[in-house]
């Protein structure tokens, strides 16, 4: 398995794990985390976490909702305002989580550069 | 570079961690309201109706039965538990509104909402809002049994926000964000002062003075008459009144203050109002009285109502509560039923006040008086408290004065309203919900102060009666239609009408009780009375109905709930359409003539008649009360019952006449004129909007409390009806809660709401009655008579003592 399927894998896990007992955040140290321990390069170090965490945020807000005829999330998507269509809530909800996990990455891929440095 | 890019990086996250996490106007904190484990998503749910449930000083179990409408039904051993369990539960389903609805009492929502909500908290501390409920829970404390059970339903309340996990606040909650606070007993006193003002706080005492002023006496009188032409009252005008030997307070010829006041508070909706009604068991299909109450308030979602049984071994009683108030306010136990409309009395009076020169004290009789100060904290969300100091009198808070809608320097308007008196109002529920009998009933009321009532009432015994019931100032002829001087006390209120003489009645001759906001009495009752507001058309619709023939089925209170004849309009509209001039009808006019002429006065959904009534009366209405354009002068034109009768019988009056143009119009041209404009304002509205049928151009919506934000709220409901008709849904406001009860032993009750039982919007059951609503039906009420649940039983939860 190369670099970029791992980092994808543990930083869904991790901030699954993470979102137990942290709040939204959670996500932002996944990510940063993740940087850390498992680096990429280039791009990729933003959008790996970034497309982690916009599948898991989409998928688990579809969990949340489905069972529920996505009752809720059409009246967000009125409130939003996004047309009243629930998947494009949960788009716009792993985006929002995938921006912060994203550019917290890119600082924990700072970090670890400083820190290889010395 | 490389700690450039560090640097850099760090300043990013912690920018998108900022901007995630904070609400920007009324942007909510993003990243903290759509995230899926703690945001909205986890409100994609229904409230749990099984298990068990721990909650702390519980004396014994209670069972908690939940029907197919999610109305719980709580057996309880002991009052306490069950006034525990009821704050819990209502918490449970309606946390967010109960709340909420004690914030804006209290004049807190700058706290919630921010600056833009300051001018609204001010207006309510000076109202004397917080003033009224602290005097109302020292009433409620000095009765050791009300402060126990309102102290029981705190705590209950608070033992679920307790053990609410973050993630499942209420979404309006996430969307505000803010935290619920812990509830207290004043909450209660807040909520109950929230319907105090919703229902006794208007008043025209400043526009009747302006108008007074403008138009002198004589045309006063003739305008604001104390009763119409014609009365149909709440108490039969047969009454015998003679067993009052307490005289109504004599006239001390004082005159009015003739000040000019350019704004007034804004005053709660003049439309509120109501319908009951009871027939006696004679009278009824069935030989048993039958019993029905429709309360016309607010179409909000949650709704205001919430519908519980509530029993223990040793009462057991079912019906719509007030989220924040305890009991069943209307409703029936085995024994009675209740419910109320408004009592519409003038218990709001104004007293102009002189100041010494530093405001500290003010004239009265010739003496200078102590001022007291309340100084006003209101937080506002994001920035400084901001403080109000309202100075108060022995009449009351000086509402207006230098630092609030006046600028005079040394006076001020001060409000005496039976609002601020305090009374344990609570008490009247808790008791009615146990009554067995007449009796029991009228002791019940006996102690209720504000907003005064007409509780209608029967019970399986065969009793039907009529109460109109709040402590009400025994005022001299005259006393309290315009400002009055607040240094004499001739201008006081000198006593209250002794409760005993409240106009009522008991089982009359005629079979039936009914209210619908009307004048409580004729001018045989020997107190003041005049008509600050009184309906005129429901009632009579109503007591004509049950005058029409012998006996009446729970079918024929359906059919009334629902009746869409359109009095007001079948008074003036055949006159107008005979009276006024169409030689010079255009076709576009003609067009809408020959409808309007084919029309038979139904509000009903489809017919386009309605449409042209409430376009033409609007600007007909407008068009003759131009007199009352007035700039910067609080005023408000005379009654639609006086303006139609002026229009048929005074047509050639001087206010008829349009004063801005050289012609002397007469009623008759004002017909064509309000027409011709009336056909132009619907076909602008038909091209921008679609077909004049009366259910689209009406657009009936429930708005969610907040501004009726559109994702909260349902809109376009299919229903009919309108202003002063029987069924009287309008745009946003409408039957709250119809309710037929007949007196079987038990009693077999139908009641529905335009709402839902779940506060939730991710809940079906937020808004999952407004259609049979809408189409005029409604759900059996399962009145379970012992704690084993039956077929229409779907989830049973049990909340147990820890111990």
């Amino acid at each position: 398995m190369n670099k970029t399927i791992i980092n994808f894998i543990a930083t869904i896990v991790l901030a699954y794990i993470l979102s137990l007992f942290l709040p939204w955040w959670s996500v932002m140290t996944a990510a940063l985390a993740t940087a850390l321990f498992i680096p990429l390069k280039k791009s990729a170090v933003f959008f790996v976490p970034f497309f982690a965490i916009v599948l898991f945020w989409a998928v688990y807000s579809y969990l949340m909702s489905s069972g529920n005829d996505f009752t809720l999330a059409k009246r967000i998507a009125v409130l939003l305002p996004l047309g009243g269509n629930p998947y494009v809530l949960m788009l716009v909800t792993g985006i929002v989580g995938g921006l912060a996990a994203g550019i917290a990455a890119i600082f924990g891929k700072q970090i670890s550069l400083i820190l290889k440095s010395k | 570079m490389k700690y450039f890019k560090l640097i850099l990086s760090f300043v990013l996250t912690v920018a998108i961690f900022y901007a995630l996490n904070t609400k920007f106007g009324s942007i909510p904190p993003i990243g903290k309201f759509l995230n899926p484990y703690s945001g909205v998503w986890q409100n994609e749910t229904d409230e749990a109706i099984s298990g068990d449930i721990t909650i702390p000083e519980l004396q014994d179990k209670v069972t908690v039965h939940y029907d197919a409408q999610l109305i719980p039904h709580v057996f309880a051993q002991n009052e306490l538990d069950l006034y525990r369990a009821q704050g819990y539960l209502t918490a449970k389903h309606r946390l967010w509104q109960m709340e909420f609805q004690t914030y804006a009492a209290a004049g807190r929502l700058s706290e919630i909402i921010g600056e833009g909500a300051l001018n609204y908290d001010r207006q309510e501390r000076r109202r004397g809002m917080g003033y009224g409920a602290e005097q109302a829970l020292l009433k409620m404390n000095e009765d050791k049994r009300t402060s126990a059970i309102t102290k029981a339903y705190a705590d209950g309340v608070n033992s679920y926000i307790n053990q609410l996990d973050p993630k499942n606040l209420p979404v309006e909650y996430k969307l505000l964000d803010y935290k619920p606070e812990a509830w207290t007993q004043k909450k209660t006193a807040l909520l109950l002062m929230y319907m105090t003002k919703m229902l006794a706080g208007g008043d025209e005492d400043m526009e009747n003075t302006n108008a007074l002023r403008l138009f002198g006496k004589e045309r006063f009188d003739l305008l604001f008459p104390d009763f119409f032409d014609i009365t149909d009252p709440i108490i039969p005008k047969e009454t015998d009144w003679s067993f009052i030997d307490v005289p109504q307070t004599p006239t001390p010829n004082s005159e009015p203050v003739l000040d000019s006041i350019a704004e007034t508070i804004d005053k709660p909706d003049p439309n509120y109002g109501s319908n009951n009604w009871a027939v006696s068991g004679e009278k009824s299909a069935t030989g048993h009285p039958i019993l029905a109450n429709d309360p016309h308030l607010g179409l909000n979602l949650p709704s205001i109502w919430f519908i519980m049984q509530l029993s223990t071994p040793n009462h057991n009683a079912f019906g719509a509560t007030l989220p924040g108030a305890l009991a069943v306010i209307s409703g029936f136990n085995q024994y009675i039923s209740w419910g109320e409309t408004n009592a519409t009395r003038d218990v709001i009076d104004w007293y102009k006040i002189d100041f010494n020169d530093d405001r500290t004290q003010y004239k009265f009789d010739d003496q200078w008086r102590d001022v007291s100060v309340r100084v006003e904290d209101i937080k506002i969300k994001g920035k400084e408290t901001y403080k109000d100091s309202v100075l108060y009198t022995h009449h009351g808070p000086v509402v207006y004065d230098k630092n609030f809608k006046s600028d005079q320097e040394r006076a001020g308007y001060a409000m005496k309203w039976v609002g601020h008196i305090g009374g344990n109002n609570q008490k009247t529920f808790l008791d009615l919900n146990k009554s067995k009998n007449y009796t029991d009933y009228v002791e019940a009321l006996s102690n209720y102060t504000a907003p005064a009532q007409n509780f209608v009432f029967a019970s399986t015994e065969g009793d039907i009666a009529i109460w109109i019931q709040g402590l009400l100032p025994n005022k001299w002829e005259g006393q309290g239609k315009f400002v009055m001087d607040g240094s004499k006390s001739e201008n006081d209120w000198q006593s209250y009408i002794p409760q005993a003489y409240n106009a009522h009645t008991k089982n009359p001759e005629r079979g039936f009780v009914s209210s619908a906001n009307q004048s409580p009495v004729d001018e045989a009752y020997p107190y003041f009375v005049f008509n600050d507001g009184y309906e005129t058309y429901r009632n009579r619709v109503i007591n004509d109905f049950f005058n029409s023939k012998d006996k009446f089925s729970i079918q024929d209170f359906k059919d009334l709930h629902n009746n869409n004849y359109n009095l007001k309009a079948a008074e003036l509209m055949p006159y107008m359409l005979e009276n006024m001039d169409v030689s010079s009808l255009t076709p576009k006019e003609k067009e809408i003539f020959d409808i309007a002429k084919a029309w038979q006065y139904n509000n009903d959904m489809g017919e386009i008649g309605p449409s042209i009534w409430s376009a033409w009366w609007s600007i007909l209405y407008t068009m003759v009360w131009d007199e009352f354009d007035v700039n910067d002068t609080a005023i408000d034109p005379p009654f639609t019952y006086q303006t139609i009768y002026l229009l048929k019988t005074k047509g050639d009056d001087a206010f008829m006449d349009i004063i801005e143009t050289p012609e002397t119009e007469t009623a008759k041209d004002l017909f064509k004129l309000s027409f011709s404009k009336a056909v132009e304002k619907l076909n602008t509205w038909k091209a921008e909007n679609g077909d004049l049928n009366w259910v689209n151009y009406k657009g009936t919506y429930a708005g969610h409390l907040l501004q009726a934000l559109p994702a909260f709220s349902r809109f376009d409901i299919p229903i009919g009806g309108g202003k002063n008709i029987v069924n009287a849904t309008s745009e946003n406001w409408g039957p709250s809660w119809r309710m037929i009860v007949e007196m079987t032993s038990p009693p077999t009750a139908l009641g529905i709401y335009p709402g839902g039982q779940s506060g939730n919007p991710g809940s079906k059951y937020y808004d999952n009655f407004i259609d049979d609503w809408a189409a005029g039906k409604y759900h059996s009420l399962n009145f379970l008579q012992s704690s084993t649940a039956t077929d229409a039983i779907i989830g049973t939860q049990t909340l147990t003592p820890s111990k």
